[in-house]
């Protein structure tokens, strides 16, 4: 039999996440990722393990701060307008640096939106969403295979930093099924000194906490966030890069919309353009630094964009980019996703304005 | 005149419970978070439970229990302490989980989670502080304030046709199946200081049994916001107070004596 299966992305996960040895799993039904939750009231409590359908996001969000913070190994999921009700808790877990695996399975907004696959998260996902200084480290796949080994990825960077991971992904990477091989997962050595099983005549008590009510106190926490972020910014950027070598042009896209840019890559590629693509795994940390070399090479004449959005991960690219070089932007909303010739079509006038030309 | 006692062969009958860590509190003096804090951890070490006890603390006065509190804790946000109880009473079913709350925290911002967790029938204890106030944030209306009652936000006293009526939370959560032993107690004199100890020590055992939540709702004070003396207070919860908070077991299916 061979090693590859056939699974929808959502059930990918959940599978991959009960293979990544998650104890607990808390969560409240939304579409598209509702896959996940049934696919884990499957198979968690078999196992011997915790499934708990939450009465809401906000309940779900605090029992996994609640778990988390005693020690074990634990995952939510839900997608935009649930994430939206987490950010308070997800706040809270960042402050009180608890492990934890969060999945955004991203849907058009905002308010209660569409259903339908969208990127408008990421904002919320890369620059905080709840209140406070604080990171989340987000994945973006964009396949089902990824889907897999970047769930297993989030629970070890999650527990290598105690910091939550975000995996964000669209609605469409959830529904759609595709082959997918799940690699042998190796557990890291875990260490919970620090959680909340009990006090031992041998410790003071362990307490989880996000408040230090001193500002010479809470001062030095947010400092040892920041080292801490600055850590995981030097050791956990994550980028796939596609034709750079000899490309005039760098196209940028994540997740969904890195699909399809490849194709519209291959496609202005047998029109001669010379032209690249830098897909983002790690949306936090961000691959800024390939982004600023690319823009410091004199070939590379501009970057082009692609999101399922308004334009947010463009303002990432620009800060890349520093001004060195033109960023172009090419995105839709709502649910509405672009074909390959679609992008083609935008990309061509800004080639002609940055002077890159085709056979 | 010198009388010299000699404490040689004199009884102990109080002392320092080991489960109150030797610190300084910031309480009010005459506030009952104090008593109930002192009783909730008389209980946990008289049943040998410290190094198997996680508490939560809410947000309100009580946001810093676990600097006083010798067990494990983890503080929660504004009225999500249900829901971390229940994240980790899941995980650990064979530990004592209980939670600390306040009015606010308990029966206003956080009144879902607290449904639901009784509704789940969770096997934890929480410990509810019902002073009729926002303590922490300098004596705002709280949803258990009373008609007339003055607070920051009800200046002129609470009006029940503008600002809404009172939640009896004992007599809501005692009409949940999920819910096995629900009392309601006060801590303004001696006497029913020493039955709330008892409540709360068999709110703790309940969790043995593993039948369901229990729910220990204490009436008490807050002589600072309420603008009164800690006697007056007390005096208060039994003249007025108590008229809407009447004391007594709502619900007892423990079997525990
Ligand atoms: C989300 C959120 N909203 C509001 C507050 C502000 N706040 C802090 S304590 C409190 C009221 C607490 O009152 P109660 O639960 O009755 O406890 P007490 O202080 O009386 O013991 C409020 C509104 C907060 N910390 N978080």
């Amino acid at each position: 039999m061979s090693d590859y299966q056939l699974m929808k992305g959502n059930y990918a996960l959940a599978e991959a996440a009960i293979r990544a040895n998650c104890e607990g799993y808390f969560a409240y039904p939304i579409t598209p990722q509702s896959e996940v939750g049934e696919y884990m009231s499957i198979h968690m409590r078999k196992k011997g393990r915790v499934f708990l359908q939450a009465e809401s996001e906000v309940a779900a969000i605090n029992m996994l701060y609640g778990a988390a913070g005693a020690g074990f190994k634990v995952m939510t999921s839900s997608s935009s307008p649930g994430i939206s009700l987490m950010t308070e808790g997800i706040s809270y877990i960042a402050g009180a640096e608890l492990p934890c695996v969060i999945v955004n399975v991203n849907r058009g907004g905002p308010g209660l939106g569409t259903i339908q696959p969208s990127q408008g998260d990421y904002f919320q996902a890369t620059k905080g969403g709840g209140h406070g200084d604080y990171r989340l480290i987000v994945l973006a796949p964009s396949s089902v295979q990824e889907i897999a080994d970047l769930t297993y990825l989030a629970f070890d960077l999650a527990w290598k930093y105690r910091n939550p991971s975000m995996i964000l992904m669209d609605g469409a990477l959830g529904q759609m099924m595709e082959k997918v091989k799940f690699n042998p997962y190796t557990e890291p050595e875990r260490d919970i000194s620090w959680a909340t099983r009990g006090k031992t005549p041998d410790r003071d008590t362990n307490f989880i906490t996000s408040l230090w009510i001193k500002p010479e106190e809470m001062e030095q926490v947010n400092l040892r966030l920041q080292a801490k972020y600055r850590e995981i910014e030097e050791n956990e950027v994550r980028y796939d890069a596609y034709n750079i070598e000899d490309a005039e042009l760098i196209l940028v896209a994540y997740g969904l919309s890195a699909r399809i840019a490849t194709k519209s890559m291959q496609l202005l590629r047998k029109k001669g353009y010379k032209v690249g693509l830098i897909k983002p795994i790690t949306l936090w940390p961000y691959p800024y630094k390939i982004l600023s070399e690319l823009a410091s090479n004199d070939r590379v004449k501009g970057f082009f964009v692609t999101e399922l959005n308004s334009g947010q991960m463009v303002e990432d690219v620009k800060l890349g980019v520093n001004g060195k070089k033109e960023v172009g932007f090419y995105g839709r909303m709502g649910g509405m996703i672009y074909s390959p010739e679609e992008i083609v079509e935008n990309i061509l006038p800004f080639c002609e304005k940055i002077g890159i030309k085709g056979d | 005149m010198g009388i010299n006692v000699s404490t040689e062969n004199m009884e102990k009958v109080f002392e320092r419970t080991e489960g109150l860590k030797k610190v300084k509190t910031h309480y009010c003096p005459g506030c009952g978070h104090g008593v109930v804090h002192r009783l909730t951890m008389e209980t946990v070490m008289e049943l040998g439970i410290q190094d198997k006890t996680i508490g939560i603390a809410p947000v309100g006065c009580s946001v810093f229990a676990y600097y006083y509190m010798n067990v494990d804790m983890q503080q929660a946000a504004h009225g999500r302490a249900c829901a971390v109880a229940t994240g980790i009473k899941r995980m650990l079913p064979n530990h004592y989980v209980f939670t600390y709350q306040g009015d606010g925290d308990l029966a206003a911002i956080g009144t879902a989670e607290t449904i639901h967790a009784c509704s789940r029938g969770e096997n934890i204890t929480i410990i509810f502080i019902n002073n009729a106030i926002y303590g922490m944030t300098g004596g705002q209306m709280a949803p258990t304030t009373i008609e007339g009652q003055k607070t920051s936000t009800s200046p002129e006293g609470r009006d029940y046709s503008m600002d809404g009526m009172p939640i009896n939370m004992s007599e809501i959560v005692a009409l949940l199946p999920g819910t096995v032993y629900v009392e309601r107690l006060a801590v303004n004199n001696p006497g029913r200081v020493r039955k709330t100890k008892k409540a709360i020590m068999k709110a703790f055992k309940a969790q043995e049994l593993k039948k369901g939540t229990s729910f220990i709702e204490v009436v008490s004070n807050c002589n600072t916001n309420w603008k009164m003396t800690p006697v007056e207070a007390n005096k208060w919860i039994d003249d007025v107070l108590l008229k809407q908070y009447p004391l007594g077991v709502f619900k007892d299916e423990t079997g525990i004596k």
